[in-house]
């Protein structure tokens, strides 16, 4: 049964990439991180509207209380991560983009707790709203990197019933162990966590997803499993396994429509280390205010898994990591997949860094702006997940002719990067599909601007 | 030899040929398309580049469009007023004479000037080079310069040097408005083609931070506001704004800025002032 079930699983994984997995921090235990005077917290942290302040300067914060909050449905509140003072209000570098408002703070360094952190109850007294409620007051959002409000997730509409959770512990991501170390550490409130998501959305089931690379998670995982409705599942290790649509189609062969969301097949999928901070939420009290994050790379002397304040600057991390190492080449946040690239390493540490990677000036492949040159070799689609056609988008997008792009699902693409991977030209692929979507987006909107004038 | 066959054969052909021609022409009849010549008329007139600015297709489109009422007579953006009449008079409309801008990128600094911060790799592309991170240029509102602009101009009226700098042939554009679109920063409008004083920053930094980032920002300094004596330029979110109705070209604003921001342009060569439809 069991070895069928592989081979099943293993026939469903179409696609995908096999990059070298560079995870030198798995065995290091989860260290508490640095606890800086200066914090930057950007009030744009999720997917969805961005909060506004409801603190001013000069004002005295603490330790989880509230900085920023917005009245949309689409969006979750900021808190603070320290205690101290709110010095101003203003535009600094964000790590999704240029420049975002955020809320800088003083900290006096005593981490005194704020007295709304309280326990909102537990798993057996509390009703499905109450979980959500408490999960969107602690600013719970997908911790994977995605940064989607968690609360929005678990709020299925009624024809959409909710059958199976599936707890992301993939981590495919080479250099990220963030989620590995929680698993193994925090097994007991992984758990606690996966039942809490599960009685918010009235599932059954529950699974945990773990890639075969991780044997120590997969054990202790399978130790302190509670009862036959909870299973965990050993995934084949490739790039992208943690992707969410790529892993609902991996664990249970369904497969989410075309511009459709995973409660379109009755499954939720929520990473290890949101688990973990709804845990957090509803039985400490305490909101997102740290995560682990990974510091890794070839360009930084030390490197570890650190539990991080929200808005310690990158520069601060990276020197409590022991500082560069030899010729600076790219700093990510995120994984070498999907990471994003900074040009500076002032930015704040957000909800959905998972990791920092420094790589250094000799292991970066450096490429002068080029043109689309496609051999044909058809790699791409043989490796892409969601069974698109990169090399055309590419040249389409390429060549600024957006109305081809209609009926090559390009809304599909993950962006996981496994065609830019892959390409034996070094086309930037991801980065042409990016710019396509934005470039057929303006197109439906002239289209639409034009057709009502 | 047998000449029999060779007349059957000829008969038989011309029977045949005789039965499709006739054919042929009953169908021409039945199913005739009926094209407006009008069409015709109006796509002689247009400016035939296919440049796809009014929104649709091609000219010929453009001038479907314009004989079945979907689109207005002065559709050809490239077109100008002067096409735009002849297209109204073919149409048998009075078309209001509209004057076309000329194309100016709002950016003056070059690598020079605003060095970079970080090292781009990765499409050649402005639009793709602003997602990310916003590209490698030190000033967060200028000029990436990688030519997104330059490739989209269907008459080849941007050009841009080594330096990222950008020069718009003036005689050349057409005032189509494309450049305008695809710009990710929105630093290129269309200013009138009489103005020739202008302030070349779209800079929304303060002062401080613009003096640092590039040499030839608008600092918001308002000693342009000060020395105007018609009230025709103003600060706005840190930069310069010119008001081109109250403007007179007189040009105390150029010797009076600090950074070099205002420049004084020459109006297009081929500029003519739009007269009253005639």
């Amino acid at each position: 049964m069991g070895l069928t079930r592989q081979i099943r699983r293993t026939l469903l994984t179409k696609g995908g990439v096999h990059p070298k997995t560079h995870k030198y921090t798995a065995s290091m235990k989860i260290a508490p991180g640095p606890n800086p005077e200066r914090m930057v917290i950007p009030l744009s942290q999720h997917i969805g509207a961005p909060c506004e302040p409801v603190v001013e300067p000069g004002q005295r914060v603490l330790v989880g209380q509230k900085i920023g909050d917005s009245k949309a449905f689409v969006s979750a509140p900021v808190h603070s991560s320290v205690s101290g003072e709110v010095k101003s209000i203003g535009q600094f570098p964000h790590p999704l983009g240029n420049h975002g408002l955020a809320v800088e703070i003083a900290s006096d360094r005593s981490g005194e707790i704020s007295p709304d952190v309280r326990p909102a109850g537990d798993r057996v007294n509390m009703t499905p709203d109450e979980i959500r409620r408490a999960i969107r007051e602690g600013g719970v959002v997908g911790l994977g990197g995605a940064t989607f409000p968690t609360h929005v997730k678990l709020s299925p509409p009624e024809d959409k019933p909710i059958e199976l959770v599936i707890i992301n512990g993939a981590e495919c991501e080479p250099y990220l162990t963030g989620d590995h170390r929680l698993m193994v550490e925090r097994t007991a409130d992984v758990i606690e966590g996966a039942l809490l998501i599960r009685k918010a959305v009235g599932a059954k089931r529950i699974v945990i997803a773990i890639e075969r690379n991780k044997p120590d998670a997969i054990e202790v995982m399978n130790d302190s499993r509670k009862g036959d409705d909870f299973e965990v599942v050993v995934l084949p290790a490739r790039y992208p396994q943690g992707a969410e649509k790529t892993l609902i189609k991996s664990v249970t062969g369904r497969e989410v429509p075309a511009g459709g969301l995973p409660m379109d097949v009755g499954v939720v999928v929520d990473n290890v280390g949101t688990a973990v901070a709804v845990r957090d939420c509803i039985y400490e009290g305490m909101p997102v205010v740290e995560r682990i994050v990974t510091v890794s790379g070839d360009g930084i002397a030390g490197r570890g898994n650190l539990k991080v304040k929200i808005g310690t600057s990158f520069h601060e991390l990276i020197e409590y990591c022991g500082g560069y190492k030899g010729e600076k080449g790219k700093l990510l946040m995120g994984g070498p997949m999907m990471g994003l690239a900074q040009y500076t390493d002032s930015v704040p540490v957000i909800k959905g860094t998972s990791g920092i990677i420094a790589l250094a000036g000799e292991t970066v492949f450096r490429q002068e702006p080029a043109h689309f040159v496609c051999i044909r070799c058809g790699r791409c689609v043989r490796r892409c997940p969601m069974n698109l056609l990169p090399y055309q988008i590419g040249d389409y997008c390429d060549a600024g002719m957006w109305e081809q792009l209609e009926g090559l699902n390009i809304e599909d693409c993950v962006e996981c990067g496994c065609c830019s991977y892959i390409c034996p030209t070094k086309n930037p692929l991801v980065q042409l599909i990016k710019v396509g979507k934005e470039g057929l987006d303006k197109r439906k909107k002239k289209i639409e601007s034009l057709s009502s004038d | 030899m047998d000449w029999s066959i060779v007349w059957k054969a000829a008969l038989a052909l011309s029977g045949i040929s005789l039965l499709f021609g006739v054919l042929l022409a009953v169908a021409d009849m039945k199913f005739a398309v009926e094209i407006d010549p009008r069409i015709d008329d109006v796509l002689s007139v247009l400016v035939g580049s296919n440049c796809g600015a009014c929104g649709f297709p091609g000219c010929q489109a453009a001038a479907e469009a314009v004989v079945e009422g979907k689109a207005a007579a002065d559709v050809c953006l490239a077109g100008g007023p002067d096409i735009a009449r002849e297209v109204g008079r073919i149409m048998g409309v009075d078309v209001e004479a509209k004057e076309r801008g000329v194309a100016l990128v709002f950016c003056k600094g070059g690598l020079t000037e605003s060095p970079l911060r970080a090292v781009y790799q990765g499409i050649n592309s402005c639009s793709a080079a602003s997602k990310i991170s916003g590209g490698g240029k030190a000033c967060d509102y200028g000029c990436l310069g990688l030519g997104t602009c330059r490739n989209a101009c269907p008459v080849n009226a941007i050009i841009i040097d080594p330096d990222h700098r950008r020069w718009i042939n003036r005689d050349r554009c057409t005032g189509c408005g494309i450049c305008v679109d695809v710009c990710p920063r929105d630093l290129i409008q269309m200013v009138p083609r009489d103005q020739e004083v202008l302030v070349v920053c779209s800079n929304r930094d303060k002062g401080k931070v613009a003096r640092k980032l590039c040499s030839v920002s608008c600092i918001a300094c308002r000693k342009c506001e000060k020395v105007c004596d018609f009230d025709a330029i103003h600060v706005e979110n840190n930069c310069a704004r010119i008001d081109y109705e109250k403007c007179t070209q007189c040009g105390k604003c150029i010797e009076e800025c600090p950074n070099n921001v205002i420049v004084r342009v020459v109006p297009p060569r081929n500029y003519k002032p739009v007269t009253s439809a005639s």
